[in-house]
């Protein structure tokens, strides 16, 4: 990809403070998302998975600058994010967006979902009945013919029916990136597979650019066309959809993809790949995070993390046991 | 234009509902008449309670010994006297002014002590509700949503934030104040509010307390007054919370 990247994320880091007791007092840091750095370049889908808590949604909040990382840069379009102004932020952001998970908490029980698609343009100056009649256009590309639905509430509506309102709200300021969060996981599988399409749909005829962030493999395999691992707050590995799906590289990932559910009976396994919860992110294990569930831990990965090696064309792993087969890749050796 | 001409029709055709929050709210409370009917009768008690002093037919304090204990519907006195012979409509008037600034009987009647009384018992109950309301409906994907979209703070409380914690602000407003009327009627009952012969409820029905063989009807008027005030507020209360209320 020799296109000038459309975001730049470097060494993003946010730590929530854990406080207890009358003052307050911070006894632990949560290590959310420690030490991130990714592209995602014009038009294509990157897609960010991992277990529940890994950090995946801090990351999408921290990108968009709904929370302040404590460390890190984020650029969109060469244009820094963290140091914009207030009004260059205002700017900005109707140029990134962001679709959320719960299509129940994320749409304003009070507001007919016209006018919660209309709000954001009414934030940014436009005039109500030109927000109106795009809000309007919008929601019936979404397939919510606005006549009907329009001046519904909510609560008046199905989870896939929100999630709709929820995508035609990111897209009524014309944004060039979106971020979702999870967007389809809290659908049935047949509404998820309609979200899906749609985006997919959207995606080609807006020319949008996404981070799709999901802990469902099948669909991060379905709808990305890149792919970055996460594991506790952490980047283990990324690479093209393809090469993760035939050539894991990392344990973890490999464990990811042989705990996906397939039709093939060849594919299926005895026993879990993966045993156990992901360890407290309050206390992360030293070196490699993973070591404590990896099957091939040797001693040093208690040392020292290991960093992101090439392992391939745009494909890099953070692991010990590709070591040698980087350096042999290295172009300086 | 063809679309927005067709538009009512074809909402009532889809039962949509009417367009702004507020507008459905008052909606649904005009097609409650529980809620219509309290509603009216507190605006009464307070307009009544306000007029006092150019409704009540007589001095609430000027009393005839010729005339003590009067029926209800004696001549000149249209709800009896009292056990001192005073006119039992204007001191229900006056007492109702006196009652409706609640715990002021307490400290003793002036604005400035109703004023200081009712900030301190009621006010840090309400700000304790308001904020945990808030604390709730801040953390909800919708404020981030409205954040991400550029909405500045002032755009975001007033268009989604106030509607959702107003609500159960009013409610639990509307809870304190019928409370704070039994509470203050209560208290001068005991003798520990106003000072006779300042006419209020609670103090009305202990002093009417022994006279309630000779005639039942006059003592219970003041405890009459007290119940239906009270009530009144708890069913515009109710009302209030079930048209406020939208399903999540």
């Amino acid at each position: 990809m020799s296109a000038a990247p459309l975001l730049e994320v470097r060494g993003l880091r946010k730590h929530f403070p854990l406080r207890s007791g009358v003052l307050q007092r911070t006894h632990a840091w949560v290590r959310a998302v420690d030490g991130v750095s990714f592209d995602v370049y014009p038009a294509e889908t990157l897609g960010i998975v991992g277990e529940s808590g890994c950090g995946k949604s801090t990351l999408a909040r921290l990108i968009l600058r709904l929370i302040e990382p404590d460390a890190g840069s984020v650029r969109f379009a060469g244009e820094d994010v963290r140091g914009a102004s207030a009004d260059r932020m205002k700017r900005l952001r109707r140029d990134m967006q962001l679709v959320f998970q719960d299509p129940h908490a994320s749409l304003n029980p009070r507001l007919t979902i016209e006018d919660a698609v209309a709000f954001s343009l009414l934030v940014h100056g436009t005039s109500r009945a030109v927000a109106r009649e795009r809000a309007r256009a919008l929601l019936g590309r979404v397939g919510l013919e606005a006549r009907l639905y329009g001046r519904r509430y909510p609560h008046e509506l199905s989870g896939g029916q929100r999630q709709r309102v929820n995508i035609a709200r990111a897209l009524v300021l014309d944004p060039r990136l979106l971020v979702l969060d999870e967007p389809a996981s809290a659908l049935d599988k047949s509404v998820q597979a309609q979200v899906l399409n749609l985006l997919a749909d959207l995606k080609a005829e807006r020319a949008l650019t996404y981070v799709f962030i999901s802990h469902d493999l099948n669909v991060i395999e379905y709808v990305s066309s890149r792919v970055l691992v996460m594991y506790l707050g952490e980047i283990v590995e990324t690479g093209t959809a393809d090469a993760l799906a035939q050539a894991p590289k990392h344990p973890y990932t490999q464990a990811l993809f042989a705990s996906a559910p397939s039709l093939d009976p060849d594919r299926r396994l005895e026993r879990p790949p993966l045993s156990g919860d992901p360890p407290n992110p309050i206390d992360p294990p030293s070196g490699c995070r993973f070591r404590t569930r990896c099957a091939f831990a040797m001693p040093r990965c208690a040392e020292t993390p290991p960093a992101l090696r090439a392992v391939g064309e745009a494909h890099d792993v953070a692991c010990y046991l590709y070591e040698r087969e980087a350096i042999v890749g290295a172009p300086t050796g | 234009m063809a679309v927005t001409t067709a538009l009512p029709r074809d909402l009532d055709a889809a039962g949509a509902t009417p367009i702004s929050y507020w507008r459905t709210v008052a909606w649904r409370l005009a097609r409650d008449p529980a809620t219509l009917v309290a509603g009216a009768l507190l605006g009464l008690i307070v307009l009544s309670a306000l007029l006092a002093p150019w409704l009540a037919p007589y001095d609430p304090n000027a009393g005839s010994i010729r005339l003590r204990l009067a029926p209800v519907g004696a001549p000149a006195h249209v709800l009896g006297t009292d056990e001192q012979g005073r006119d039992m409509l204007s001191r229900l008037l006056w007492g109702g002014r006196m009652t409706l600034v609640a715990v002021s009987g307490a400290l003793g009647p002036g604005l400035p002590n109703t004023l200081i009384s009712l900030s301190i018992v009621f006010v840090p109950r309400v700000v304790r509700v308001a904020e945990s309301a808030t604390v709730q409906v801040k953390s909800l994907e919708y404020i981030a949503a409205a954040r991400a979209s550029g909405a500045g703070v002032p755009a975001i409380v007033r268009h989604h934030l106030l509607a959702n914690v107003l609500g159960p602000i009013l409610v639990f407003a509307s809870t304190q104040v019928s409370l704070s009327i039994i509470l203050a009627a209560g208290l001068s009952f005991l003798g520990l509010g106003v000072t006779p012969p300042a006419a209020e409820w609670g103090l009305m029905l202990n002093t009417l307390r022994q006279s309630i063989y000779v005639n039942a009807l006059v003592p219970a008027l003041p405890g009459l007054a007290i119940f239906v005030t009270s009530m009144a507020f708890n069913l515009l209360s109710d009302g209030l919370r079930d048209a406020m209320e939208i399903r999540t």
